[in-house]
């Protein structure tokens, strides 16, 4: 198996695999659906320790069969996954076709799982795909999704990670999205001990957009680390990005997030914001966000910023009769807010704000 | 055609060699034989007369050096340097001077023609300058006035004679001879360099300089500056640096170590301006420095402040620890490249006390075949308590084949601390030059005026008699580069 | 009925209240005046239990409850409400949610009802329009991006829909034209009644030509150092603080 990326590499200079590494994962057992999987009231596909379960999952016309994997690129755990992948989601959604919401939910409870999924969206095609991703115990979940979008296509990619206190996740998720192409993406960290989502995004085709948010909201001795690169290979491209961290007790939060600008890449507009909450004496927050700019008729800026609640307003809101909990409780989802803008299916967004709410209460 | 590309043209159709520090200084010169080996060393310390601490000091820092490897992580990109190939000493052949009065004229003549009279009578107001010609300190201008608060400024070399008490107790205490690579070159090897003292409550009465030049021809220049302010002592501190039109590459590896106690201020100023390089990017500095202040007191400050325009490649941090509860560290920077220079440039601010707090603003130009990077680290440990930082980094790109990047690094370790970062990247806009220009200002003058007000935050920082010398620079290196 | 005895507090090692002596009965209006750093921003944010104010002698008894050791959010429902000199900005807070949740908690704390969303807007829909201010003021970010007026006018607005006993103003009419200064005075004069009294905070005679005070009150150096009748305000806007320290 090819080796796991240690500290010594610039991209995981925040982030030590050694835990994972300690541990000796067989692959992930065969298990059954647990009874309380989600449900919106759109298709849903359900993957069980990395395989798909027909029979908790919607008949979807877009949705086919897994094929073999061939890793071209470098990324240590794309090249794990693609050495163990055995199963994976494919959709593939016609050219013109809006395929409306799907739901995909992960589920693990033990083991290594590197499921591989594809979703391809041809030209002016829409989707929006809901992700799930939960489990019970000790198990490392080692998913990769390759995304390619066609002239004209739109994806919306919300996920919501929320797997167990005890497990390992590290996504990969690549995007390719041609000319006027559009991918709208939200992410909330929630669960795992140790969790990594890699976004590599790639706008390859003139006035593509990028909208890629995040959302971590971690506690205990939670390790959460979200990194992006977004590349812009052709002019008049887009990207917008505001990840948010909230962290209490022992959590330390990365964030890692580069612009690229290619020499052609004239008239790009990029932005990226990252803000931090720490809540507790002992949270950690590690940023490094990065420009890198080889065109010159650009406007791009990044910025961040760490800090605690501002005490200034949990007063104010308590001069108003508001209980302290209520008021700081309050300033954290509205500090949140920005981030899940890009969640525009009402449905998603419902479910976000409950595991945003839960996630406070159980606080 | 759009103006800037129109301008773009017509500039780059100019003379690029705009270098008029680019001369030699024909000097008859004593040289240690070429390459690096104990040997050489030992020679060192014994020209200078040193004490056997300083010289197993060297040695050690020697014996380490051999061992790391030369660091790659900035983005900067040269050929293998031929660290064998180099001269590690280089001074002129007469003995050292007591005064400016034995001072060959023909070194007089030369810092004259850079515009730092060493004459004191002719010398600018105010400003007392330590020269360093290649290895050596050749004059230092108003040592008595200075003597008289109890400022002691004076060549390094001669420090470790007449303050070796000094010189043993803060050497290394910052920067130590094993932090880096080209930190444990340079303590090896360093041959001179200024060394300041300021007493307990003195403010020092004039600004300080020291005038680096390099000369010599395949000579590597390694100083050494070691400034110390003692409680409630202030200082003001100036460096600047040319070297001549050569077409090879010279390293410069210096270590800059500032200490500064219980109230005590720091201000150092670099207007850096090493021989670039031609426009095909052939010779030119390197420019591998290692600069870091100490705030080890209460309430101490340190301010960096630095214009660079000059050097093939510059590598270097100007850091600020800030252990003392209520220090204060800053960084102002405008770092600009063309042609085909290369600057990876930023600083470190380690917040260690209470209630510090941190300032960087950094500018930097990208014109030409250049890359302009700003790599900085702002950290808070878990006992800074109340700490603060505040840091604004701006880009600016002129013409589409150079690059602009920034790496920050931002790491909290303390929830009552405050930390901002903001940065951009743009190009000059074409309505405040079309502005500019339908006022009758040249494209040029008009490029010149935008970037001047676009580095304003950072040159009002310098000291009043360099400000203006600075803003010139800028205009200097701008042209051949506009568009 | 609100009574202050012997009220001293300081910031950090800084004395700034020595011994604040007084009371304001219910259905009275009181203007505290005083020279700037005489210590009355201290009084309003010591009364309504800002942190890092440390009391170190007196108390403050409102409606028989000493109130220095009740949390802010307990002063508030016990009715006491202090329209801020400098209102925060709440980015992502909407204005419509703030004022429900607080309407809610302090109708709560009292033993009301909570008010559903439809009955909430109805209500905030009157305050509004007796304020003549726009419904969309309800959308926007709580004091994100408002005016020096709209934020005054939108601390008005809390105080009519929250219907404190005891309304602490810190000089609400810093920065405002006469028009919002009418809107605010007009607000404050509507809650007049038997049961609501004031403690008008400001450095200038003016607002007090639109909110007639009962009592004047000058705070100098930490102390009341005078007080008089409506006519001691014109006194002062003639004559200046110069002296008052040491009448």
């Amino acid at each position: 198996m090819t080796a796991l990326p240690t500290r010594s590499l610039e991209a995981w200079r925040y982030t030590d695999l050694r835990p994972l590494d300690a541990m000796s994962f067989a692959e992930a057992p065969a298990a059954s659906v647990p009874g309380d999987l989600p449900d919106i009231g759109v298709p849903r596909l359900v993957f069980v320790n990395g395989r798909f379960d027909a029979a908790a999952s919607s008949a979807l016309m877009f949705a086919h069969g897994f094929a073999t994997v061939t890793e071209e690129s470098d990324l240590p755990l794309a090249l794990i996954n693609a050495q163990h992948a055995q199963d994976g989601l494919t959709l593939e959604i016609p050219a013109g076709v809006d395929a409306g919401v799907v739901l995909l939910v992960s589920y693990a409870n033990g083991g290594a799982l590197h499921p591989r999924h594809r979703v391809s969206l041809g030209a002016g095609a829409t989707l929006t795909l809901l992700e799930v991703i939960k489990g019970e115990g000790v198990y490392w979940h080692n998913p990769v999704t390759d995304i390619v979008l066609a002239q004209g296509a739109r994806l919306a990619h919300y996920r919501l990670q929320n797997e167990s206190r005890e497990a390992f996740h590290l996504a990969t998720i690549r995007v390719g999205a041609a000319a006027d192409a559009a991918y709208e993406s939200f992410t909330a960290v929630m669960g795992a001990k140790l969790s990594r989502a890699e976004f590599h995004v790639e706008l390859s085709g003139a006035k593509a957009y990028t909208h890629l948010n995040a959302a971590q909201l971690l506690g205990d001795s939670q390790h959460g680390d979200f990194t992006s690169v977004v590349r812009h290979r052709a002019p008049d491209c887009s990207s917008r990005q505001t990840v948010k961290s909230v962290l209490s007790d022992a959590a330390r939060g990365v964030f890692q997030g580069r612009i690229e600008v290619d020499r052609m890449a004239q008239k790009t507009d990029g932005y990226q914001m990252s803000q931090a909450l720490l809540l507790s004496p002992t949270a950690e927050m590690d940023i490094k966000p990065e420009l890198q700019i080889f065109a010159d008729d650009v406007k791009c800026s990044h910025g961040a910023t760490i800090g605690a609640l501002d005490e200034e307003q949990v007063f104010y809101l308590r001069s108003r009769g508001i209980p302290e909990d209520t008021a700081r409780a309050m300033l954290i989802c509205a500090f949140l807010t920005e981030a899940l803008e890009p969640v525009t299916h009402a449905g998603a967004h419902a479910l976000f704000e409950a595991a945003i709410e839960t996630w406070w209460t159980g606080k | 055609m759009s103006t800037t590309v129109e301008t773009r043209d017509t500039v780059e159709a100019l003379s690029v060699e705009k270098y008029k520090y680019g001369f030699t200084t024909e000097i008859a010169m004593e040289e240690f034989p070429k390459g690096l080996n104990e040997e050489i060393v030992r020679l060192i310390s014994a020209k200078k007369g040193e004490p056997d601490w300083l010289l197993a000091w060297r040695l050690k820092a020697f014996a380490l050096w051999q061992k790391l490897e030369e660091p790659h992580w900035a983005r900067v990109e040269h050929p293998p340097i031929a660290y064998d190939e180099l001269y590690y000493y280089a001074a002129p052949a007469a003995p050292t001077p007591k005064s400016l009065d034995e001072v060959n004229p023909a070194l007089l003549n030369m810092y004259e023609k850079l515009g730092i009279p060493l004459n004191e009578r002719a010398a600018l107001a105010g400003v007392a300058v330590d020269a360093v010609f290649d290895s050596v300190s050749v004059a230092t201008t108003f040592r008595e006035t200075l003597a008289k608060s109890g400022v002691i400024f004076c060549p390094i070399s001669e420090a470790v004679r007449e303050h070796p008490e000094l010189v043993h107790k803060y050497l290394g205490s910052v920067v130590p001879y094993g932090d880096n690579y080209f930190a444990a070159l340079n303590s090896a090897v360093f041959s001179d360099g200024s060394f300041v003292y300021i007493p307990k409550g003195v403010r020092c009465p004039m600004e300080l300089s020291t005038y680096f030049r390099i000369n010599a021809r395949n000579t590597g220049q390694f100083e050494r500056t070691l400034i110390i302010a003692e409680e409630g002592a202030s200082v003001s501190y100036l460096e600047g640096c040319t070297a001549p039109m050569r077409d090879e590459n010279q390293l410069h590896a210096a270590v800059v170590e500032l200490v500064a106690m219980d109230e005590a201020k720091i201000k150092y100023s670099t207007v850096q301006n090493w021989y670039p390089g031609d426009a095909d990017g052939k010779g030119g500095i390197y420019n591998f420095v290692t600069k870091r202040g100490a705030c080890r007191g209460r309430n101490s400050k340190i301010s960096w402040t630095q214009v660079e325009t000059g050097s093939a490649i510059t590598w270097k941090y100007p850091s600020c620890i800030l252990q003392g509860d209520g220090s204060v560290g800053e960084f102002y920077s405008v770092a600009m490249t063309h042609n085909h220079q290369q600057a990876d440039t930023g600083t470190k601010m380690i917040h260690i006390g209470k209630n510090t707090t941190s300032t960087i603003i950094s500018k930097g130009i990208s014109a030409g075949h250049s890359n302009n990077t700003y790599r900085g680290l702002v950290k808070i440990m878990p006992n800074a308590s109340g700490a603060r930082n505040y840091t604004q980094c701006d880009s600016l790109l002129i013409g589409d084949q150079c690059g602009a990047h920034t790496v920050p690094y931002i790491e909290s370790r303390n929830a009552s601390a405050k930390v901002e970062h903001e940065a951009t990247t743009s190009k000059i806009a074409e309505d405040q030059l079309f502005y500019c220009r339908s006022r009758g200002l040249s494209e040029e003058d008009a490029v010149g005026l935008i970037v001047n007000g676009f580095c304003k935050d950072v040159l009002k920082e310098l000291p009043m008699e360099f400000a203006v010398e600075a803003q010139k620079l800028l205009a200097v290196s701008l042209e051949g580069s506009v568009g | 009925m609100l009574e202050i005895k012997n009220l001293s507090a300081r910031i950090g090692d800084k004395e700034i209240l020595r011994g604040v002596n007084l009371s304001v009965p219910d259905g009275e209006i009181h203007a505290i005046m005083g020279p700037n750093g005489a210590g009355k921003s201290t009084l309003s944010y010591v009364l309504s239990g800002r942190e890092g104010y440390e009391v170190t002698g007196g108390e403050a008894i409102y409606n028989g409850q000493d109130i220095l050791a009740l949390t802010p959010e307990a002063r508030a429902a016990a009715g006491i409400f202090l329209a801020f000199q400098y209102p925060v900005e709440l980015p992502g807070v909407g204005n419509a949610n703030f004022l429900r949740t607080a309407l809610n908690a302090v109708r709560r704390a009292r033993g009301e009802a909570e008010l559903d969303a439809v009955a909430f807007l109805k209500l905030a829909r009157t305050a509004l329009k007796n304020l003549s201010m726009q419904d969309d003021m309800l959308k926007r970010n709580v004091n994100v991006g408002f005016s020096g007026g709209e934020k005054k006018r939108n601390e008005v607005l809390q105080m009519a829909l929250l219907r404190p006993g005891l309304a602490i103003l810190d000089e609400t009419d810093s920065g405002l034209d006469i028009d919002a200064l009418k809107i605010v005075a007009e607000g404050v004069n509507a809650l007049r009644s038997p049961v609501f009294s004031a403690l008008v905070i400001t450095h200038y005679q003016r607002l007090l030509d639109y909110i007639v005070p009962d009592r004047v009150h000058v705070l100098a150096a930490g102390k009341i150092v005078r007080s008089g009748g409506p006519e001691l305000a014109l006194e002062l806007e003639a004559r200046g603080y110069a002296g008052l320290e040491a009448a």
